[in-house]
């Protein structure tokens, strides 16, 4: 039987990827494994057809695609190597595929190879090396060790993390959580979804080791209903990992205790804000908290958490077992190690890229992307989400790390990527700025509920009257630095960054002098 | 339970497909919470409805990544061929929603069918996909 790799991740299935595994689990020399994707998403479904211990990649492959695949000898290439087939979907070795082979892929290196809910591959590509390695040391050499890294918050605050679990460390409690923010709601972002999807385990590990690190023996993961497939892989993960040992009341005869639930949000954006999340762990409305305290001193229940992102958790456990130094000799400056970007949008090759941080803009958007999907020139790229500011073709060369871009009036967020062509209308991508933050604003700051409808408002008077009064201008400046200044979280308070960098690098579309 | 309600509402509301008025009392008086408390967070969020859906949801992405692949084009298509707006519910007995990303931003334009996530949604995909899952 030859093994054939099929993904199951949401993106190859949007695209087709159970008609493709239907059609060859009907062949019997095929024995088909689900495994996740390799991030490589214009190239899914992506198909891989293991030959003498190589994977031999095709795609993008449809079910209608796979009868020709294998008459050109597909199926047959395991058996006779020296005769490869021969059909134009054919990309060869896919870890030899330069968009791939390129990476530094840390976070993500067992994602799009093992199968995700088989404990057996994951411990036999590296995993639970990392816990093993925690579970020898004390909960201080586990937080030296993660602060050592250099690892910062990869969900777009960039806090760093052995900071955070040191203060939950040291703040004496009866009961302390893990929770995951899995509240992936950035536009151009499913680097956790992927990662959920495509490799569960890491994450599971690398919260049972915060649980170790801290003192906290019960976690949750906060994940987004838009997320099913997660939902569904993560509650049979949590399940074997479980079984296996790696969850309960004595991890791995250790006689350390760590519980972990998933629960599912509800829509709202806001909760990826981390103490709004908590209020919604909490079965409340998710309105952002007042701080101090932060979480990590009163969180959940007000008791000390940890709040991390999926990728900063799952980065965790290659950093316990690798040591600190093999991820912080990765990066630039204050910006150690990688980060999972994920180019999407118009680009002819979206997916995800994890390399070390100070990669340009230009570099992911050309060198990996290819230019836009559409041929056209591009003419904005929007960093870090719907907060995010938009950068104009003349500022590509911006290296992609947190000093560089806060230097450009910019940030990483999560790291998404998206890319417009000379289409886009950037008024209206300001005004869609404004309009949601009113739509998701949690409505507990007045700058934030009250100032992102009058920003809509403004946007709208000011394309509409083509002579752009001065006064309108000048209002939306003020209401800008309104809301960033005074708003009670980064809904609000980083709102300015699409509206301000808009009216800034793109004056004519608001009918403005240049 | 830490937090009941939102895992209680969403077993409601997956088996009913909304959440009736008769459920909140109930719900307030079993988590200890007053009516309001239950009503708020219902209201707070925007997966939760208080009337019955369509036969079928429809939940088109409008963020950043899938308007720069012609998301509002599209969009416009769903409306048209349903003849409804957003948030209402169209022929076929089909519910139509918006929502801010799918994490398929790679694969844009995204729609969501019934929990069933789809990509590289054209206009003439989408009918293809209307005539088999929204028939």
């Amino acid at each position: 039987m030859t093994r054939v790799f099929v993904p199951s991740d949401a993106a190859a299935r949007s695209v087709g990827a159970d008609a493709v595994a239907a059609v060859l689990a009907a062949d019997p020399r095929a024995q088909v494994i689900r495994n996740g994707s390799r991030g490589l998403m214009w190239l899914e479904p992506m198909i891989e057809v293991e030959v003498a211990g190589r994977r031999i990649a095709y795609g993008p492959v449809s079910a209608a695609d796979v009868p020709g695949l294998i008459a050109a000898g597909m199926l047959d290439e395991p058996a006779l190597p020296q005769r490869p087939a021969a059909h134009p979907l054919r990309l060869g070795p896919a870890d030899e595929i330069p968009y791939l082979q390129s990476q530094e892929r840390l976070t993500f290196a067992r994602c799009g190879i093992i199968d995700p809910l088989d404990v057996t591959d994951y411990e036999r590509h590296d995993g639970f090396r990392g816990l093993a390695a925690a579970l020898a040391l004390s909960p201080a050499e586990i937080v030296e060790r993660v602060t050592r890294s250099g690892l910062r918050g990869r969900g777009g605050a960039a806090f760093p993390t052995g900071v955070k679990w040191k203060t939950v460390l040291e703040t004496p409690a009866p009961q302390k959580y893990v929770v995951c923010n899995a509240d992936e709601g950035d536009s151009g972002t499913f680097s956790d979804r992927m990662l959920m999807e495509g490799d569960p385990f890491v994450l599971v590990e690398g919260m049972v080791i915060a649980g170790l690190a801290v003192g906290a023996t019960r976690g949750f993961i906060y994940l987004r209903s838009e997320y099913p497939d997660a939902e569904r892989m993560l509650a049979r993960a949590i399940e074997r990992a479980t079984a296996a040992g790696y969850l309960g009341d004595d991890i791995r005869g250790s006689k350390r205790a760590f519980h972990l639930e998933l629960r599912r949000g509800a829509g709202s954006y806001v909760c990826g804000e981390e103490t709004a999340l908590l209020e919604s762990l909490e079965g409340k409305r998710g309105e952002v908290r007042f701080r101090p305290p932060v979480p990590a001193v009163a969180g959940l229940l007000g008791a000390p958490t940890v709040v991390n992102n999926v990728n900063t958790l799952a980065s965790v456990p290659i950093i316990l077992d690798r040591g600190p130094a093999y991820y912080a000799d990765l990066g630039v400056g204050r910006s150690r190690g990688t980060v999972a970007f994920q180019l999407a949008g118009n680009v002819k090759r979206g997916g995800l890229v994890e390399k070390a941080l100070g990669l340009t803009v230009r570099q992911l958007v050309y060198d990996y992307g290819g230019g836009t999907a559409s041929g056209r020139p591009l003419r904005a790229v929007q960093i870090g989400g719907p907060l995010g500011a938009y950068l104009p073709e003349h500022e590509l060369d911006t290296p992609l790390d947190y000093e560089a871009l806060a230097a450009k009036n910019a940030l990483l967020g999560h790291g998404g990527v998206v890319v417009f062509d000379d289409t886009v209308d950037m008024a209206r991508m300001a005004r869609f700025a404004m309009e949601f933050c009113a739509i998701e604003s949690c409505g507990k700051c007045t700058p934030c509920r009250i100032g992102s409808r009058r920003g809509v408002e403004l946007v709208d008077q000011l394309v509409k009257d083509k002579r752009a009064p001065a006064r309108s201008v000048a209002l939306l400046h003020e209401l800008c630095d309104t809301m960033t200044n005074a708003s009670l979280c980064a809904l609000g308070g980083m709102t300015a960054y699409p509206v301000e960098s808009a009216l800034r690098h793109f004056p004519e579309d608001f009918g403005l002098p240049r | 339970m830490v937090g009941a309600l939102l895992p209680a509402l969403h077993a409601i509301q997956d088996e009913l497909g909304y959440i009736p008025d008769a459920a909140i009392a109930q719900l307030a008086d079993a988590l200890n919470l007053s009516r309001a408390e239950v009503h708020g967070t219902i209201s707070f969020y925007h997966d939760f409805r208080t009337t019955p859906p369509g036969r079928h949801v429809l939940r088109v992405c409008r963020a950043e990544a899938c308007q720069a692949m012609g998301g509002d084009a599209l969009a416009a298509h769903v409306q048209a061929t349903l003849g409804c707006g957003f948030h209402e519910t169209g022929r076929g007995e089909v519910t139509l929603e918006e929502v801010f990303c799918l994490g398929n931003c790679a694969c844009a334009p995204a729609v969501m069918i019934d929990g069933r996530l789809h990509g590289r949604v054209t206009a003439a995909r989408f009918d293809e996909l209307a005539d088999k899952e929204l028939a």
